[in-house]
């Protein structure tokens, strides 16, 4: 299992595509970064009332964390396409299918090494943020919320992505149509505004990385993130299980 | 029968109702290089899928090494290397980078990792090709890491589909020397459509049809068949054939291309009748050579009479 991580890992890394988007997403929230922390006095001085006074992690936090989750929408399904469905295309599935390993290993492993380069970014904009401590007291709790929520999501993403590969043996149309369900399940919330008490709103993704977002650990979140997660790997086990057994 | 390496088991597979393989049984034991011969689209690779562990037979069972397939596929698919007949490589690795995953992936331990790579590439002859990116290495290197791929763990059975397809004269002669080099410690299944190959290589040779064994036996059964009891013989100036057929063990003449196809009956050697016959009457006689059915003929006769093809298996 850590054998198809470690795998995956390296192939992304063997390609320009793993480096350019690391370098890409590094750029833009260190760009946000820098003007949250140029905005945060202009804002400040300019809110009176010590109501609308926020501190300096909250400040820039929100707007780091605010564009990370939703240019992981578009990061994610980009490097997730690849993880089956070039394997198909390739005809290299052969190769991980006669290696004494269980199909729930392969995907798992899978898994698992795209969440390991998503945690890298996840922990650069972490350190990044802790950076602010040199001049300022911050507030560790709330980078900690935020980090576990936006590596919930980008997993949720991931496993999301992961079972739409395993549906094509095209990597393009797997990105698409993964990032149109991501899509939609994001902006659930927004379709279904008028009604606070639809159920759809439960299923949007945002809806519960917003409780992180504002520093709340909330375990109905936590075990939506976690079924979401488990649903779309078993949903791809049993995929791959199928072309074992129909051929 | 003792170290029986691979037991297929009335192995069954349907796509859709049309039976693709059917009722498919055979064994090798341990030392022996199987040839597994069939024309297109004969279910030589969905039987070598199956064998794998890649395919879930419809129904029948595979043990490798007493093994069961189906209920500890893991410790089974522990004991196989596999070539697929579409190369199954990772383009953006060197060879180095790709050998060292698949023995990870295949459990070698990791302090044996080094050399077992280095010992892949020398008996594949890729020592020189290790840094280079697989993308970028020619058609018969590729293979040649396919099949490094397959046995970097050294398997107990090592199973091929078609190896030497698209290699060069000299790749395909170091591939049959190192499937023969394999088959002594191990067992070996190659899959081909190139006749002269399983003759070289293989000592068990079985012929597939549309999903059914047609032939399982000895590379000798198939020689003989081959080799058989006629003769060509030349004659500048030819006599009656019934002066042919009058010498001692001849059963049979018939002309064949301006010479003469005779055919002796099974334990006589009439040879050298014929040519004392051919000096005292002056036939002048210009070629003696056993005629041999090309095993092109044996083959099609296998495959393409499929009744007399089910006695003959069932004889051998």
């Amino acid at each position: 299992m850590l054998n198809i991580a470690r795998k995956e890992l390296k192939s992304m890394f063997a390609s320009p595509m793993g480096w350019i988007i690391l370098a890409l997403l590094t750029f833009s929230f260190g760009t946000y970064y820098l003007n949250g922390v140029n905005n945060y006095f202009e804002v400040m001085s300019g809110s009176i009332r010590p109501a609308e006074r926020i501190g300096v992690t909250q400040f820039v936090g929100q707007t780091v964390y605010g564009l990370a989750s939703f240019i992981m929408l578009f990061a994610v399904p980009l490097l997730s396409m690849r993880l089956i469905s070039e394997e198909r295309r390739s005809q290299t599935m052969p190769f991980l299918f006669s290696a004494p390993l269980s199909i729930s290993e392969i995907v798992v492993g899978k898994f698992l090494g795209l969440v390991v380069f998503l945690s890298i970014l996840v922990v650069y904009i972490a350190a990044m943020l802790f950076t602010l401590n040199i001049w300022a007291d911050i507030d560790f709790g709330y980078i900690f919320a935020n980090s576990l929520g936006l590596l919930l999501l980008v997993s949720s993403f991931a496993a999301l992505g992961l079972y739409f590969s395993s549906l094509t043996a095209q990597p393009i149309i797997a990105g698409i149509l993964s990032f149109i369900a991501l899509f939609v399940l994001m902006i659930l919330d927004r379709f279904f505004a008028g009604d606070p008490t639809s159920t759809m709103l439960k299923f949007s993704l945002m809806r519960h990385f917003q409780s992180f977002a504002g520093g709340l650990m909330d375990t109905a979140d936590l075990a939506y993130f976690g079924l979401f997660i488990l649903t779309f790997i078993t949903l791809t086990i049993r995929r791959l299980d199928a072309d074992r057994l129909r051929g | 029968m003792a170290n029986l390496t691979v037991e297929a088991i009335e192995l069954t597979r349907l796509y859709g109702g049309r039976a693709a393989v059917s009722d498919v049984t055979f064994s090798l034991q341990q030392g022996q290089v199987l040839g597994f011969l069939g024309p297109n689209g004969a279910g030589k690779s969905t039987t070598m899928k199956m064998l794998t562990g890649n395919l879930a037979p419809s129904a029948g069972s595979v043990k490798i090494c007493g093994i069961d397939m189906m209920e500890h596929p893991k410790e089974a698919k522990a004991l196989i290397g596999y070539l697929p007949e579409m190369r199954p490589l990772y383009k953006e690795f060197t060879v180095d980078e790709y050998l060292t995953i698949a023995a990870r992936l295949h459990n070698v331990a990791g302090k044996h990792i080094k050399k077992a790579v280095e010992h892949a590439k020398e008996r594949c002859g890729l020592t020189h090709m290790s840094k280079r990116l697989i993308e970028n290495l020619s058609n018969g290197y590729q293979q040649r890491v396919g099949i490094a791929q397959a046995i970097i763990h050294s398997p107990m059975v090592v199973i091929l589909d078609e190896p030497t397809v698209g290699l060069d004269p000299i790749q395909i002669r170091d591939i049959r020397a190192l499937i023969k080099e394999i088959g002594q410690a191990h067992s070996v299944i190659v899959s081909t459509h190139i006749l002269p190959e399983v003759e070289m290589v293989c000592d068990h040779v079985q012929i597939i049809d549309k999903g059914q064994l047609v032939f399982n036996g000895g590379i000798e059964v198939l020689k003989q068949q081959r080799i058989g009891n006629k003769l060509l013989v030349g004659l500048r100036n030819a006599p009656e054939a019934v002066q042919l057929a009058a010498i001692a063990g001849v059963a049979e003449v018939e002309p064949a291309d301006g010479l003469w196809r005779i055919r002796f009956h099974e334990g006589t050697q009439p040879h050298e009748a014929i040519v004392q016959a051919a000096v005292q009457n002056g036939w002048g006689l210009y070629h003696i050579a056993p005629d041999q059915t090309s095993l092109e003929d044996v083959f099609v006769q296998l495959t393409y009479h499929e009744a007399a093809g089910t006695d003959e298996a069932k004889a051998a």
